[in-house]
């Protein structure tokens, strides 16, 4: 399964460093994705394209980890020659990754995740 | 207990106008805020100031003015903006001039000066670059601006002097709202437990619709009502720290603890050491309440004491940036964009042209997450029958760059069949590094006009 199913993210830059939020939808499943979505596995994912230190910080009451990810950036925003200087698009990458999930889901996760946050939980 | 009403007005330079005079007119605010910088923004309007020193602040000026000014004065709200951008004594100027001309009175207007230490800066040339260790000397003679990013304390000053409208060129971005907030509450500037929570107000404000469902749909996932008409923000600040985030009820758009979460962890790396000029916040026990529809409570910031440097901003010339894309369509399209891709490679090759880095990406397959992830999360590339070439090249001097444009150009008659759509574009590229600045070497001063 994607972490898209079970979780959501926002991209920011500042300089030659991006920061990802991810947060869960459900707060049953931080543990889970502290436990599978390690620095070491995001350094991996993102071989290609950050080639400094990655960091992880944890916000539990948030349920939300944050990866900050140095030399991520092409040589920061206003050096780079990516399509996409500031990588706001790098969050979608992340939820692309592939999470071992054991737990029953009501269909692919869509619809339980749709209704928890049309408005208003 | 004493409230503050605070709305956004803006996230970005260009932001959308409407929202903003929705919230003035209908959202019962005592302030409203403006952020109008991004990193590079100064930079660029200090080159504009060079060329006409009467210029230098945001282009939208005028045009927010003329819209904002009549509404500000019926609803007697106070506006906060870093609209000055590389030149806050002419904005005020302007502002003036416009509210002359449409028969305003009664309007002090407040510009903070100081954060420009561009003529100061030889004495900095010893200081490392946050970026890369070197030492600010490295880039000779190529420095056009150097702006610190400055705290509350000109906001502050300018509102004891009864300022309507205050106008700063950098300013910490949470500073917009933290300095109203320390004038209304009386807060100490040492008491940063409360200039933590003041900050991180401040942080949820200062970036538009990107907390009330802006930046934020993915239909299906995260799906957000009314999207079109998706209003700004608007803060509920109380004299303890409290933080509600609402919008007005009839805008589009959603504020829930998803869109609270996210918009609290954007831009900021570790989440219990947020520096800024006024307060070192801490957001790492921050937790969510959902009041009701569209209201959220945000208790648990801090902070701990500033240290004493302002993180300031140099922007300094770094040669061309060019672009250029050509498209290819139907069966073998990737194959032939990439035939295309190898033939610019081999004619920059044998040209004479200096390239610092060269890129080639396709779009709509590797131009945002290159080949590991691409290959991973897509099936088949033969499938691609919409791909677009795009080469990108930093290059040194002007001439280079017209040849790498007119090398994409002629891949229209001497590259592969069916290439469309070319566009090409060079620009001057202005590079920023950080250093840090002994804020006691900063000197705030307020300028006021009145009318």
């Amino acid at each position: 399964m994607k972490l898209r199913e079970v979780a959501h993210s926002r991209t920011g830059d500042k300089g030659d460093i991006s920061n990802i939020s991810l947060i869960v939808y459900d707060m049953e499943d931080y543990e889970m994705i502290k436990q599978q979505v390690t620095t070491e596995k995001v350094r991996d994912w993102f071989t290609e394209i950050v080639f400094g230190e990655v960091q992880r910080f944890e916000i539990p009451s948030l349920g939300a980890l944050n990866f900050v990810m140095k030399r991520a950036l092409g040589g920061g925003v206003t050096r780079s020659l990516s399509l996409d200087m500031h990588g706001k698009s790098l969050g979608f990458a992340l939820l692309e990754m592939e999470i071992e999930f054991d737990k029953e889901r009501a269909g692919n996760g869509n619809g339980r995740i749709a209704e928890k946050t049309k408005g208003n939980s | 207990m004493k409230k503050v009403r605070i709305g956004s007005g803006a996230g970005y330079g260009g932001d959308r106008i409407e929202p903003a005079l929705d919230i003035m007119d209908k959202g019962n605010v005592d302030y409203i805020i403006f952020e109008c910088l991004a990193e590079r923004t100064i930079a660029l309007a200090q080159e504009q100031k060079i060329m006409n020193p009467e210029k230098g602040y945001n282009e939208l000026l005028e045009y927010r003015m003329r819209k904002i000014l009549p509404i500000r004065q019926k609803r007697d709200i106070k506006l906060i903006t870093n609209m000055g951008a590389a030149n806050p004594l002419a904005a005020a100027k302007v502002v003036k001039k416009i509210a002359i001309e449409l028969g305003i009175t009664n309007l002090k207007i407040a510009a903070v000066l100081g954060d420009d230490i561009f003529d100061k800066i030889s004495n900095y040339e010893n200081l490392k670059m946050i970026e890369n260790g070197e030492m600010l000397s490295s880039l000779h003679n190529s420095i056009v601006s150097a702006n610190a990013y400055i705290g509350i304390s000109g906001i502050v000053q300018a509102l004891d002097n009864n300022a309507d409208i205050v106008i700063t060129g950098r300013v910490s971005d949470p500073s917009l709202v933290l300095g109203p907030l320390v004038y209304e509450f009386g807060w100490e500037t040492d008491n940063y437990d409360l200039l933590g929570k003041g900050t991180l107000a401040g942080h949820l404000l200062e970036c538009g619709s990107q907390v009330t469902g802006g930046y934020f749909a993915d239909p299906g996932y995260k799906d957000v009502p009314d999207l079109w008409k998706v209003g700004f923000p608007i803060g509920e600040i109380y004299e303890n720290g409290e933080i509600v985030i609402t919008k007005l009820e009839e805008s589009g758009g959603i504020v829930n603890k998803a869109t609270v979460s996210e918009q609290i962890l954007y831009e900021i790396h570790d989440p219990a050491n947020y520096y800024t000029p006024d307060v070192i916040a801490d957001f790492s026990q921050v937790t969510l309440e959902e009041l009701e529809i569209n209201k959220v409570k945000i208790t648990g910031a801090t902070g701990k004491e500033k240290n004493n440097y302002f993180k300031t901003s140099v922007g300094y010339k770094d040669g061309y940036h060019v672009e250029g894309e050509i498209s290819y369509g139907g069966s073998g399209a990737y194959e032939r964009a990439k035939l295309a891709g190898e033939i610019i490679q081999k004619r920059l090759e044998q040209s004479e042209v200096f390239l610092q880095e060269l890129k080639i990406d396709y779009i709509g397959i590797n131009s945002l997450y290159k080949d590991q992830i691409a290959n991973a999360i897509n099936n088949n590339f033969d499938d691609f029958k919409d791909v677009r070439l795009r080469v990108a090249g930093r290059l040194v001097i002007q001439e280079d760059a017209y040849h790498v444009v007119n090398e994409v150009e002629s891949l229209m008659t001497n590259g592969p069949a069916g290439g469309g759509g070319v566009r090409v574009r060079t620009k001057k590229c202005i590079g920023i590094v950080s250093i840090l600045v002994p804020s006691k070497d900063i000197d705030i001063e307020v300028h006021y006009e009145e009318v």
